[in-house]
């Protein structure tokens, strides 16, 4: 059997509502994943270093105050800066389209817009780190 | 994920729970209610404990305050949206403040990157206040401000802001929210320690009650602890023990209960499950009611009577297929309504992706007005009142909510219990059950899990750029320089030295004000004497 996925739940900028990223890491929990939670309020530096002293392979940023544009290119910018590119970036909240393409485009590995199944989410990590 | 596409799924094999996970019976009657007794539970309209209503005829009398939360980018564009909304039949403002500012951060703050004018109206200075209310006469529109950690500042802005059109404080009407024990608890919006923080709110409790007689210097609200996911009961709980933490502080400062407690004010949300909402609210009531007289020794009706605004469910807006969301907000409000409301605010069909556009925030002011002039359902106090289920369900949600206030009393209280984490793992279990519940398809959501439809229903999106930002920067750096700063630290440091003592801290914090030292600054003051506080977090 192989070593459980590690996974970094962040929730990052000033957005207080911590719902989603309390219920994802749970599920990811449940469903056998590793989970570090950030808690609230966390910079780009913060995350990413948190992601490199935890050895995780994803990264979930959880976003709902709109201010995913500024945030979510810095996260990837210094997982490249210190060669961390590996690690997948999956972000989930209010995103819309246009945006959630343009991340994705930027190397994000998935973007879960409101009403997303856990089940999903859980697959869609599964399959990844697994590629 | 095993969910039906049709309503196929056979009735009796779905549990019968209400949103919250209450088990129902198919039936209610009178062998249900062998524990009630009309005129000690239920009394008339207007007369103790108040579960019908806090006035004799309801709207026959007085219909609610239609009241739609609203602030966006900068105070010039939330300006010109308030004189819309007034023009359309709003009775009454409720500002909406962007992150930055709930946090206590100005405008051109590192960590206001990207988040200026997002979630609401990006306010700095005395300065951005005077332009969110130009032309807005305010001894005659009532004002809600949604701010809780700075609430005082805000405040303090408001109050220089009448005092320019030359009104009188005593005439002034609103609301600040001003709840910073339920941020500890739900929605997370602290700068200042707990204790601290009680402190800034006691301030402005009294400072209300010897200046602002028609001003609610609190709205004790329940509507965050359900967005972050409770139940019915929990944000019934934690909100009517919110309200008595704050009435022993205010007592422990010296006031008389009957002083203050009449300006206490509520929010509830308005969630989708009826009956459930309505029981809440007439169970609130009662609660309340009783909690002051035979807790507190309250004497003055008034400080009996539970007055609270409702807000639609947030989370129950749907991405999926946003037309829906009209309806669900037409449920809702219409729950709110014959719950007693005193003020509403109906959500836009548009707020699952962004702050409401012009169009969709009309449709859903109409939603209020027809239910208010249409739909019949304001001619009778409590029109539902006897309903064998919702009477059970009334006596059951204060059985249940009474249970968790004791039980937050053996933990010491409020603060006590934030700081063993004890309201927000209940949330956070209760949030986890009903998402699984979601997953298993027990509960349907429609257009989400049931009733998918591949057709793009496109919806227009109020868009906030960067623009705001610079522009809000821009004005912040002008009035740096054009102000009096041998003033401002002068203001500031006596701040310090308030905060550092015992006295209350309001008419510091409007010198502050008056001499356009920004909200950065004065909360920076404050986080020098107070501290700032970090949770621990936990899944």
């Amino acid at each position: 059997m192989s070593a459980p996925i590690r996974v970094l739940v962040a929730k990052p900028g000033l957005d207080g509502h911590d719902r989603g990223a309390k219920i994802i890491a749970r599920a990811l929990r449940d469903a056998g994943m590793e989970v570090i939670y950030t808690g609230l309020r966390q910079t780009p530096e913060m995350i990413v270093n948190a992601a490199l002293q935890e050895d995780v392979q994803v990264i979930g940023l959880s976003i709902l105050s709109g201010a995913h544009n500024a945030i979510v290119p810095r996260v990837l910018e210094l997982l490249r800066e210190k060669d961390m590119a590996d690690v997948k970036v999956i972000v989930g909240g209010i995103i819309p389209d246009e945006d959630a393409a343009e991340l994705k485009r930027q190397g994000v590995a998935a973007v879960f817009q409101p009403g997303a199944s856990l089940e999903g989410i859980v697959d869609f990590i599964r399959s990844s780190v697994a590629a | 994920m095993k969910v039906p596409t049709t309503a196929t799924t056979p009735a009796a094999q779905r549990p019968f729970t209400t949103i919250s996970g209450v088990p129902i019976e198919p039936l209610y009657g009178p062998e249900q209610l062998p524990d009630l007794d009309p005129s000690r539970d239920l009394g008339a309209p207007g007369q103790f404990p108040y579960t019908r209503g806090i006035h004799e005829t309801m709207y026959r009398g007085k219909l609610w305050t239609m009241r739609q939360f609203s602030g966006f980018a900068t105070p010039e564009e939330t300006n010109r949206r308030y004189h819309y909304l007034l023009a359309q039949g709003q009775t009454g403002l409720s500002v909406a403040f962007d992150l930055p500012t709930l946090m206590g951060y100005d405008a051109d703050h590192m960590l206001a990157e990207g988040e200026v004018g997002k979630c609401g109206v990006a306010i700095s200075s005395l300065a951005d206040m005077e332009t969110l209310f130009r032309g807005i006469p305010l001894a005659d529109v009532t004002t809600s401000m949604t701010i809780n950690s700075p609430a005082a500042v805000l405040w303090a802005m408001y109050l220089a802001v009448a005092e320019q059109q030359g009104v009188d404080w005593a005439r002034l009407s609103g609301t600040i929210q001003n709840d910073i024990l339920k941020e500890y608890i739900a929605q997370k919006e602290y700068i200042f320690p707990p204790r601290p923080s009680m402190r800034l709110v006691t301030d402005t409790i009294e400072f209300s009650a010897r200046h602002t007689p028609r001003f609610n210097p609190i709205s004790i609200s329940g509507y965050h602890i359900r967005e972050a996911g409770s139940t019915a009961v929990q944000e019934l709980a934690f909100t009517l023990r919110d309200g008595i933490e704050y009435v022993e502080w205010a007592l422990a400062r010296g006031l008389a209960v009957d002083q203050f407690a009449p300006r206490l004010s509520f929010f509830f949300n308005a969630h989708s499950d009826f009956f459930e909402e309505i029981a809440k609210y007439r169970a609130a009531r009662k609660i309340w009611a009783h909690v002051m007289r035979d807790r507190f020794g309250a004497k003055d009706d008034r400080s009996l009577k539970l007055r609270f605004h409702a807000q639609t469910a947030g989370c129950s807006l749907t991405w999926q297929q946003p037309y829906n969301n009209i309806v669900r907000t037409s449920i809702q409000a219409m729950a709110a309504v014959l719950g007693g409301c005193q003020s509403l605010h109906t959500n836009s069909l548009d707020e699952a992706y962004a702050l409401p556009s012009e169009h969709a925030v009309t449709i859903a002011l109409r939603t209020q007005q027809v239910i208010a002039h249409e739909s019949g359902v304001t001619a009778a106090a409590d029109p539902l009142g006897g309903s064998y289920f919702l009477e059970r369900l009334t006596l059951d949600t204060e059985a249940a909510a009474m249970a968790y206030i004791r039980q937050i009393d053996e933990m010491g209280g409020m603060i006590a219990a934030i700081e063993q984490n004890f309201p927000q793992r209940e949330i956070a279990n209760a949030s986890y059950e009903y998402q699984k519940a979601v997953e298993r398809g027990d509960k349907i959501i429609v257009g989400v899990n049931a009733f998918q439809s591949d057709r793009e229903e496109g919806v227009e999106i109020l868009q906030i750029d960067r623009a705001a930002q610079d522009h809000q920067a821009k004005k912040l750096a002008a009035l740096r320089d054009t102000r009096d700063n041998g003033r401002v630290r002068a203001v500031l440091d006596a701040l310090k030295r308030t905060a550092e003592g015992t006295e209350n801290t309001m008419p510091f914090i409007l010198d502050a004000v008056r001499a356009y030292a920004t909200l950065g600054e004065i909360c920076d003051a404050l986080r020098g004497v107070f501290g700032s506080y970090q949770e621990t977090s936990l899944v």
